[in-house]
């Protein structure tokens, strides 16, 4: 790890300004996925902006339709909240989903947004309930959010404060995890809302998109068998050691049936 | 039995330790002084250094040196030897290529050390490495195993990229039988490449006193006097009186801390160039690039029957591929610890081995838990399968028809070894019947309805460990014997100390040889201290490893006993006035016979060190030492069998039962012997499913972090059940045979007997991934449901 000064604001105009400030700043969340590619010399930020004390950030609320979740909730909360477990159930499950004890006691929702990992679970979620990420400037939707590889509408010094959900009638996540890293090779959350249904996948594409053909069927049938036959193209999927891009396409199907069963019997 | 004598469940001694970090690991160990050294590795597979520039680097704070492969070599330090030298079929000896401890000139390998930094901390080094500008010129690298020995020549002189060119067996014989089989079975298989990610990353503290001369080197090692010998007599840092190896704690070897590393030597001498101790400790991602890695064959494998089933001939073809140098053991691993074994349990007349031994531009292979054993096991268990499915026999009844009999031992196989011992069918049948054999078409229908393709499959694995009878080791071509030795020094106030020459890394020597010993004495267990890892204190040995610590090691600590109990009866008649040949010796306490009179051995002790009523031809002092050198290899044998469940949607493979009846002859402690087949059989899991070391076409390794090199977790395996039989090695004085290896032998054949038995295929290559495993039932079904 590179020498870097650390700063611990308390809100945020105090969080953006410190970073605005400094040479090459990198905002500090969980630390789960910065700290190791600092270890490994990978990124090396002049300045750490912590979050950690910026009380705005935190916090897991109900608001009529909506829960609104601060940027710096760590998953274990998400996973174990009563609030969270009564309006999105399968929100819970999908956090208690993400990596082991240690990263989820630290992970936040608001790092693992930003960051935009292509097989990272939230985003699945994000894009399902299509939710709205609030930053220090603006809302920005998450049809406008995810854009590509490790890719997001955040502009420079852009820090997300809370997350805000819609609350469906039901949903349900399926996440096949990669065996060696346990992030999702494919991850795939359906909602189910008044006016349709919602799907999100993660993992299998540059960043989490929604599955309009998976829609389409669901739209006139929510079952799993409505999504026999349902074509996904992989075109510009994912392929690595662990799945091809064919394969990955096939498992979206697969965790899709799987989640509207799920989703069924919730 | 007592409650902590031979048999006895006693628990590890050593976890309260370990658990509560309270271990002492190589880099808990802050040496005076100590400095920090960072090693600068090849990014190249293959390639020509053409300059190295430190300027930039020395200039940093803290920074005090930085030092090639080029001072190396002018301070006179030698290569690394590989310890086995092979013959080849032609007679000639194996070609082993310059293995220089810090490359210069050339690079073979992504992460092969050329130089290091040395720095006041860590950071600076660090720092001071990343300054360090190395130009290269790149070369065509040889990766792939299977074109390699067409490839361009990696080593000057070492044609076709061959090693050796090794057989062992009667290739006429073997070849006219199978042309005159009733059926045969061709298979080619592919033993893949492990990364043996011991918990511990290697680490090295080397420390020179200029006033005396001494250097000590602390390290992870597996045997440190072989570390001591090989770095004194062929790397030439210094005399074996003038070098300490200390070995504490660590955390778990399966193999990759045997040899000796280049780390090891260069800490050393840049220990003395620099005059501080120098300390060096593996960041994870060097230990996947350069810890030595393990299996990597290739293998056409045929096997004849005949009209009734029974094995005729077993013709094997392997390639082995040694990565880019041969590491310490690397030669004897796919030739003698593998041909060796193709008898497998069965009684096959009829036996040929080729291995071509094979340098790519890949970190050096040498043993990994089993070494050798697992990939024979994988051979024959898996071509046996097949065959019992091509011609139609139940795979149990195939295999039993051709097992060896207990009425057969002492057998002689056609591939060099004769068996002392065993009971094939009783394990076999006690697996069966553990398994409920009967019930598995019941079980794979209820599975079937919860959309589970469920498989079974076995394996009879044979193993020879307890290495090893030294004369036929050197005749085999070893560098070194394979005895071992031990010491038990009663102390004056009657508690004991042994000394191993084995060494304990997470086997729990401490615990087992105490109870030996204890045991042996009739001595309390509390009372009984083990001491190993430590040329200083230990007075030879030669380590652990090949499944070899208690049958070869333990047998040292028995004779050794035997010595102090003769010596002590000899004080004891003494003090009673009788002859030796009156005194009885029982549970500690030597009587007359015939009469009241007794004595304790502590007693004895007390007076062998305050020696006033005593026999004046006699030496004081209560303490012997002894070398055991085995007669023969000891044969751990069993059967595994697994039981697998396919989701038939994803590909998604579960091993939802196993069961493992192993005969390690007489076990000395359950538990322990229990947890070594659980670590061992996790591994074996590991290889069938999750793990495996791929390099990309320029030789970049890709699974080079837990990212994608799948370790095995505990929700990966299923709950293990385990049972033994016993028949007792016939040529050591434990009668054991010894259990670290077996769990990683035997089960990766019975893990893939079973996949392929679910999905209905001949075969597929390990390790069974959820893609591999979707595609063979998208083939097999020409679509998927
Ligand atoms: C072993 C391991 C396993 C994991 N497994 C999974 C898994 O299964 N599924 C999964 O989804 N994830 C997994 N993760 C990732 C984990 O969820 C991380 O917590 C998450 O990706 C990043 O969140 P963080 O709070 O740790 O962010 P940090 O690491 O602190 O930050 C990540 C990035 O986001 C930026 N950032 C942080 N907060 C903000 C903000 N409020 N506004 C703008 N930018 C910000 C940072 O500057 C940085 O660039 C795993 C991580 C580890 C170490």
């Amino acid at each position: 790890m590179y020498p870097f000064n650390y700063h611990k604001p308390s809100s945020v105009d105090e969080a953006v300004s410190l970073f605005l400030d400094a040479e090459d700043p990198a905002y500090l969340s969980g630390g789960m996925t910065l700290i190791p590619t600092m270890k490994q010399r990978l990124a090396m930020p002049t300045d750490l902006v912590d979050l950690s004390g910026v009380q705005a950030m935190r916090g897991i609320e109900r608001q009529d339709q909506k829960l609104v979740l601060g940027a710096f909730t760590r998953h274990a909360e998400v996973a174990r909240s009563e609030v969270v477990a009564q309006a999105i159930p399968a929100l819970a499950h999908l956090a208690g989903l993400i990596g082991d004890n240690q990263v989820r006691y630290r992970g936040t929702i608001g790092g693992s947004v930003a960051n935009s990992d292509p097989a990272a679970d939230y985003p699945a979620a994000v894009v399902a309930l299509g939710a709205e990420v609030v930053t220090n400037k603006r809302t920005i939707s998450s049809a406008d959010y995810f854009q590509d590889l490790f890719e997001t509408a955040l502009e420079p010094g852009e820090m997300i404060v809370r997350i805000e959900l819609p609350i469906p009638r039901r949903a349900a996540y399926r996440k096949f995890p990669n065996p060696a890293s346990r992030y999702a090779v494919v991850g795939v959350m359906v909602a189910q809302f008044d006016n349709g249904v919602q799907v999100g996948v993660t993992g299998a594409g540059p960043c989490a998109f929604r599955a309009s053909t998976l829609e389409a069927a669901l739209a006139a049938d929510l079952r799993p068998e409505a999504l026999a036959g349902v074509d996904i193209p992989d075109a510009g999927f994912n392929a690595d050691l662990h799945a091809s891009a064919e394969y990955r396409a096939h498992l979206v199907g697969v965790m899709a049936r799987r989640a509207v069963a799920d989703l069924l019997a919730s | 039995m007592s409650a902590t004598g031979i048999g006895a469940p006693v628990r590890r001694r050593e976890d309260g330790r370990f658990i509560t970090g309270a271990g002492q690991y190589t880099d808990d160990l802050h040496v005076e002084g100590q400095v920090y050294a960072v090693f600068l590795r090849s990014p190249y597979a293959r390639a020509r250094i053409t300059d190295i520039d430190a300027s930039h680097a020395l200039s940093g704070e803290g920074v005090l040196a930085v030092l090639t492969g080029d001072d190396m070599r002018a301070d006179g330090i030698g290569d690394i030897p590989c310890g086995w030298l092979v013959k080849q079929k032609d007679g000639s000896d194996m070609v082993s290529a310059p293995h220089p401890p810090l490359a210069h000139t050339f690079v073979n390998y992504v992460g092969e050390p050329y130089a290091l930094v040395v720095a006041k901390t860590q950071d600076a080094a660090r720092h001071a490495a990343e300054r360090v500008h190395t130009d290269f010129e790149e070369l065509q690298p040889v990766i792939d195993l299977a074109t390699a020995t067409d490839s361009v020549e990696i080593h000057e002189g070492v044609r076709h990229n061959l090693a050796y060119d090794w057989e062992l067996g009667d290739r006429t014989a073997t070849e006219q039988a199978l042309a005159d089989a009733a059926h045969v079975v061709r298979l080619d298989l592919v033993n893949n490449r492990l990364i043996p990610n011991a918990m511990e990353p290697r680490a090295a503290i080397g420390r020179y006193d200029a006033a005396t001369g001494e250097h000590t080197l602390y390290t992870t090692s597996q045997n440190p006097h072989l570390a001591r010998l090989i770095l004194s007599a062929f790397v030439g840092i210094a005399p074996e009186h003038k070098l300490r190896v200390v070995a504490p704690d660590v955390g778990g070897g399966f193999g990759s801390k045997i040899f000796v590393y280049a780390e090891e030597a260069a800490v050393l001498w840049a220990a003395r160039r620099l005059r501080c101790p120098v300390k060096w400790t593996a960041e994870r991602a060097e230990s996947f690039l350069a810890d030595a890695h393990g299996r990597d064959h290739l293998t056409h494998v045929e096997l004849g029957l005949n009209e009734h089933g029974r094995f005729v001939a077993l013709k094997v073809q392997t390639s082995a591929n040694l990565g880019a140098y041969l590491s310490t053991f690397a030669s004897s691993v796919p030739t003698y610890l593998y041909g060796t074994l193709l008898a497998g349990q069965y009684k096959t007349p009829n036996i040929y081995v080729e291995v071509h031994g094979v340098y790519t531009n890949t970190a050096p292979v040498d043993a990994y838990r089993g070494a050798g054993r697992p990939e024979a096991t994988y051979v024959v268990e898996r071509v046996v399968e097949v065959a019992a499915r091509e011609i139609g026999k139940d795979p149990a009844d195939l295999r039993r028809m051709n097992m060896i009999q207990p009425g057969d031992f002492p057998y002689e196989t056609p591939v060099a070894l004769t068996y002392d011992t065993g009971d094939y069918e009783k394990s076999l049948d006690r697996a069966l019947e553990l398994i409920d054999y009967a019930g598995f078409s019941a079980r794979r229908i209820e599975a079937r309805q919860r959309g589970c393709l469920r498989g079974i499959g076995m394996s009879c694995y044979i193993e020879a460990c307890g290495l090893a009878p030294s004369q036929l080791a050197i005749q085999l071509g070893a560098g070194v014997g394979l005895y071992e030795s031990g010491e038990v020094r009663m102390n004056p106030t009657g508690n004991v100390t042994v000394f191993t020459g084995t060494h304990s890394h997470g086997q729990g020597h401490e615990t087992t040889f105490a109870q030996v010993v204890s045991d042996r004495l009739g001595v309390p267990f509390e009372d009984v201290e083990v001491v190993h890892g430590d040329t200083g204190r230990v007075e030879f040995g030669l380590g652990t490893y090949g499944s070899r610590s208690l049958a070869v090691g333990g047998s040292a600590l028995v004779k050794a006993s035997d010595k102090v109990i003769a010596k002590a009866r000899i004080i004891a008649a003494h003090m009673m006035d009788v002859g030796a040949d009156d005194v009885t010796f029982d549970g500690g306490v030597f009587s007359v016979r015939d009469s009241n009179r007794s004595m304790t051995i502590q007693e004895v002790a007390f007076a062998a060190y305050v020696p006033s009523n005593y026999p004046l031809d006699l030496e004081p002092g209560l303490s012997e030492k002894a070398f055991y050198d085995p007669e023969n290899f000891t044969y751990p044998a069993g059967t595994h069998i697994a039981e697998v469940e396919i989701d038939a949607d994803t590909g998604v493979v579960r091993v939802v039962d196993f069961v493992a009846v192993d005969d390690f002859g007489h076990v000395i402690n359950p538990l322990i012997v229990e947890g070594q087949v659980h670590g061992g059989v996790a591994q074996g899991l590991g290889q069938a499913l999750l793990e495996h070391g791929r390099y990309d076409d320029y030789g970049q390794l890709l699974t080079g972090s837990y990212m994608d090199y799948c370790m095995p977790r505990a929700d990966d395996v299923p709950q293990f059940r385990v049972d033994t039989t016993t028949t007792p090695c016939t040529h050591n004085p434990l009668g054991v045979k010894g259990c670290g290896e077996a769990g990683a032998i035997g089960s990766p054949a019975a893990i893939m007997n079973a996949v392929t038995d679910a999905l209905g295929v001949r075969d597929l290559t390990m390790p069974a991934t959820s893609e591999k495993v979707w595609r063979a039932i998208r083939g097999a079904k020409g679509g998927i449901r």
